[in-house]
């Protein structure tokens, strides 16, 4: 047993790391589903999506072969509709929704329209959107993720003067450092970052962060307003002995290596556990499962009736060979000349009010590494190090996206603890419009 | 086992369905085709004199994905030497006999001209001879076709000049492009002429070109306008149909329908209005020539189901039912009923009804799904809503007279009955 990188092919990283749920191959096979959409009136799709989509509309633009409406459509509400096609967990919005599955019915793969219909746009630049001319406000946003995109993009349109502080050499925020290869590329994000700054009037200051090269007070002073969208990050610990033997990892650390080192660069065991049964915790068994990983089993405390993830995503871990172990709470990792060989839980059953409780009995797993993918927690330090109110890190917002400092306003996983893309996509909306209000 | 057979005039095919006079009858390889399949007869493509076709020819109109709702055409009548045509049909007739052989002519606009032809074709053994008075393009620039049908002084005296030679059944095709059907076909009937089959296409512009400016189809740069037929056309076919089944004159003789019907249930809802037969051709044309195994079969089955033992036995059953509306019954009132088990909750109905009918759907806010219910009250009976909805049997109409007695309009003014408030 041992943790090595480099253990496929070249073509055969290409061929795991393909795209899951590939585009439409033709504009036909587009049209065939697109006409059986029925065209709903207040659509269950569109009230299902976090920055209500107008769906049936660009579904019918797709129809009409008016494919720039179509993605004018998808991003005047989403401005990350792109990719927010590829990475949201659609079965529990827009498409769960569709009235398609109360007859039974195959659901609209609205998703995978919504690809149809913005992939040029981005790929080729439509200027879909014209930039106000610039009013003389200026707005600093900390973070380019979704959020803090969103938030600039609709400022911008208003003329505002925008400027993003990112710590990372990229933007994107989770969708460039944080999710699985095969739903989105970096090379995808990076488009849809320079389409969202195509509009002019957003300037990305990288490798920039809060507390370390920058300061509230500073920006407070040199900007009309700001927006902190700098999302959660810190692996939650599961404080339990072991953690520090080699082997064990952080799913968020993992993933990020692979979306910025490389595949062939990233070491797997043979026998791999992922604690956790959220959406990170399938991107990083299935990753290590397609790194080569002999054997990864995801194991969770409770029962598949509250794991965080979707079906869908459960799923593509089965199909990947994943194990799936419910009602096992990790309790120790021990190992050998420092390095994890066993992971240790204790089988527990749930109680009355949904809490594990140990029933004595302990299941042990032979790893070679432990990748914990338990939540991730709020940057606690620096929210209350810059007297933000807070709960437990995340920072406290009224109902205009403003924290407790004047001039001051936050959205995004940084205010909810984290959510999906679409989610922080339309924190960062609300939260322009309140600034717009606050400004003018 | 019910009998689907036709009797037509005397001219017997094991079936009600013959292929419509057009490109998938104007040569031997495509009727033995035809006949091999199982379709009950042919009426063979025009002849006449021999003519010159363009390229293109065809235009269609899809809806929502489906191709070809409706189709039209530019081409002429047969633009094959008549010998070779006549020598075909007649090795046809050979090889199947059973099948009914109808031959479709327009003839120059002068009595020897038909009479000549006229012989020619009996000589082939053909079994009935069907005028087309109703080509819509190409050939009404010379008189002929339409120019024949929408003319009823016209179309008698050639129905005359037909009858002076014909010995065996002739049909009188019908055009669409008038008023009225009725005049034309009552011309041809008190001409003489045996039956009547209807409708020819209906001219039309299927669309343009939005790149190039120029309507369908395009010859090299400039379109004409072309005959519409396929699915499209049935409802104005069977309108056609039953106002021929209606009257007085026309009535008196058999009818071929003709119409975009595609299958055996629009082949009954023909026969129901009147139709002995029926001729088929963009069905054809899309799908081919194995499309007869469910008519024939379908119809069977559906004839099994209700009890007939032969087609004669419902021909021109619903045509009673077809009136005036002034002889409707004003006390007759529906409302619909949504069925809340079944409802998507898609809205359809009630954004039709909100927008185009009278506001009578309540709709109750859910999240992600609305609940929506009948203000019976406001319901008018209009159907929209039952016709939108895209779950069977969802929404239903349900009778809630207004009065017993029948009452129509006529009555309702003679008494003075009061008409809407608001």
């Amino acid at each position: 047993m041992a943790i090595r990188n480099n253990r496929l092919t070249a073509d055969e990283y290409k061929e795991q790391f393909s795209d899951i749920r590939p585009p439409f191959e033709t504009n036909d096979a587009a049209l065939v589903e697109a006409n059986r959409c029925l065209y709903c009136y207040d659509a269950p799709c569109t009230k299902s999506c976090p920055t209500g989509i107008d769906v049936p509309k660009f579904i019918k633009q797709i129809t009409t072969e008016n494919l720039r409406g179509a993605a004018y459509t998808i991003l005047v509400s989403n401005i990350m509709g792109g990719g927010c096609a590829k990475v949201c967990p659609v079965e529990k919005l827009c498409e769960g929704a569709c009235v398609y599955n109360l007859m039974e019915e195959e659901a609209i793969p609205i998703a995978r329209l919504q690809r149809f219909a913005t992939e040029r746009a981005i790929q080729e630049q439509w200027p879909l959107f014209t930039r106000k001319p610039s009013t003389g406000k200026k707005v600093a946003i900390i973070g380019a993720g979704p959020s803090g995109l969103s938030c600039a993009h609709a400022l911008s349109r208003e003329g505002v003067d925008v400027t993003i502080y990112e710590k990372e050499s990229k933007g994107g925020g989770l969708m460039t450092y944080g999710i699985a290869a095969y739903k989105v590329t970096p090379q995808f994000c990076q488009e849809e970052v320079d389409y969202i700054t195509s509009i002019g009037g957003i300037d990305i200051v990288y490798n920039q962060e809060l507390g370390k090269n920058i300061s509230l007070e500073i920006l407070q002073n040199s900007y009309d307003a700001v927006y902190l969208a700098f999302g959660v990050g810190l692996a939650r610990q599961l404080g339990i002995p072991g953690e520090q033997l080699h082997g064990v990892v952080d799913a968020i650390s993992f993933i990020y290596d692979i979306r910025t080192k490389g595949y062939p660069a990233i070491p797997v065991g043979d026998q791999v556990a992922v604690i956790g049964m959220g959406m990170t915790a399938i991107d990083a068994a299935t990753q290590a499962k397609r790194l080569g990983a002999k054997e990864v089993t995801l194991v969770y405390r409770r029962t598949q009736q509250e794991m965080p993830c979707t079906e869908a995503e459960l799923n593509i871990a089965k199909l990947d060979g994943c194990k799936i172990v419910w009602l096992a709470a990790p309790k120790e990792i021990t190992g050998e000349d420092g390095k994890a060989t066993q992971l240790v839980c204790n089988v527990v059953k749930l109680d009355a009010a949904g809490i594990p409780v140990a029933t004595g009995e302990i299941i042990t797993f032979a790893v070679d590494m432990v990748i914990k993918a338990a939540g991730q927690m709020p940057f606690e330090e620096l929210v209350s190090g810059n007297q933000l109110d807070n709960n437990k890190g995340r920072v406290i917002i009224d109902g205009h996206s403003t924290t407790s400092i004047k001039g001051v306003f936050a959205g995004g996983d940084c205010v909810n603890g984290g959510k999906e893309v679409v989610d922080a996509v339309q924190a960062g909306k609300d939260s322009a419009k309140a600034i717009l209000q606050y400004l003018f | 086992m019910a009998d689907i057979s036709a009797n037509f005039l005397g001219i017997r095919s094991p079936n009600p369905f013959w292929l419509a006079s057009a490109p998938p009858t104007d040569k031997q390889v495509n009727v033995l085709r035809a006949f091999e399949a199982g379709w009950g007869g042919v009426v063979w493509k025009t002849l006449g004199s021999q003519v010159k076709n363009v390229s293109s020819r065809y235009s269609a109109v899809d809806y929502n994905g489906r191709r070809v709702m409706g189709f039209n055409n530019i081409e002429l009548i047969s633009d094959r030497p008549l010998e070779i045509n006549l020598k075909e049909i007649k090795e046809c007739v050979r090889l199947f006999p059973d099948r009914a052989m109808i031959v479709s002519l327009m003839a120059d606009n002068d009595r020897n001209s038909w009479h000549e032809l006229i012989k020619k074709v009996e000589d082939t053994g053909a079994h009935g001879l069907e005028l087309n008075f109703g080509c819509p393009h190409g050939m009404t620039e010379r008189g002929m076709g339409a120019a024949v049908g929408q003319d009823p002084d016209i179309a008698r005296k050639v129905v005359e000049w037909v009858m002076e030679a014909a010995t065996i059944p002739v049909i009188t095709k019908l055009t669409p492009n008038v008023h009225s059907v009725v005049p034309t076909g009552r011309a041809a009937v008190e001409a003489g002429t045996h039956a009547l089959s209807l409708i020819n296409t209906i001219q039309s512009v299927t669309g343009v070109d939005l790149d190039t400016f120029v309507p369908n189809p395009n010859v090299g740069g400039k379109s004409t306008f072309g005959g519409y037929c396929g699915p499209a056309v049935k409802p104005i076919a069977l309108k056609m149909l039953t106002t021929i089944g209606q009257d007085r004159v026309t009535s008196a003789v058999p009818i071929s329908g003709i119409g975009g019907i595609e299958t055996w249930k629009d082949a009954v809802e023909f026969m129901l209005l009147g139709a002995t037969t029926l001729q088929v051709c963009t069905a054809a044309m899309k799908y081919g020539f194995r499309i007869i195994e469910d008519m024939c079969d379908g119809l069977n089955n559906w004839m099994n189901e209700k009890g007939f033992q032969t087609i004669d036995e419902f021909i021109g059953r619903s045509l009673p039912t077809l009136t005036n509306w002034e002889e409707l019954d004003m006390n007759f009132h529906i409302v619909a009923h949504i069925n809340q088990d079944k409802c998507i909750h898609c809205g359809l109905c009630y954004i039709g009804c909100e927008d185009g009918s009278h506001q009578a759907i309540n709709l109750s806010y859910g999240n992600p799904y609305n609940t929506y219910s009948i203000k019976e009250d406001e319901c008018v009976g209009c159907n929209l809503c039952q016709l939108v909805c895209p779950v069977d049997n969802c929404i239903t109409m349900t009778e809630q007279r207004k009065g017993d007695e029948y009452l129509n309009w006529k009555e309702f003014q003679r008494r003075g009955l009061p008409l809407n408030d608001h």
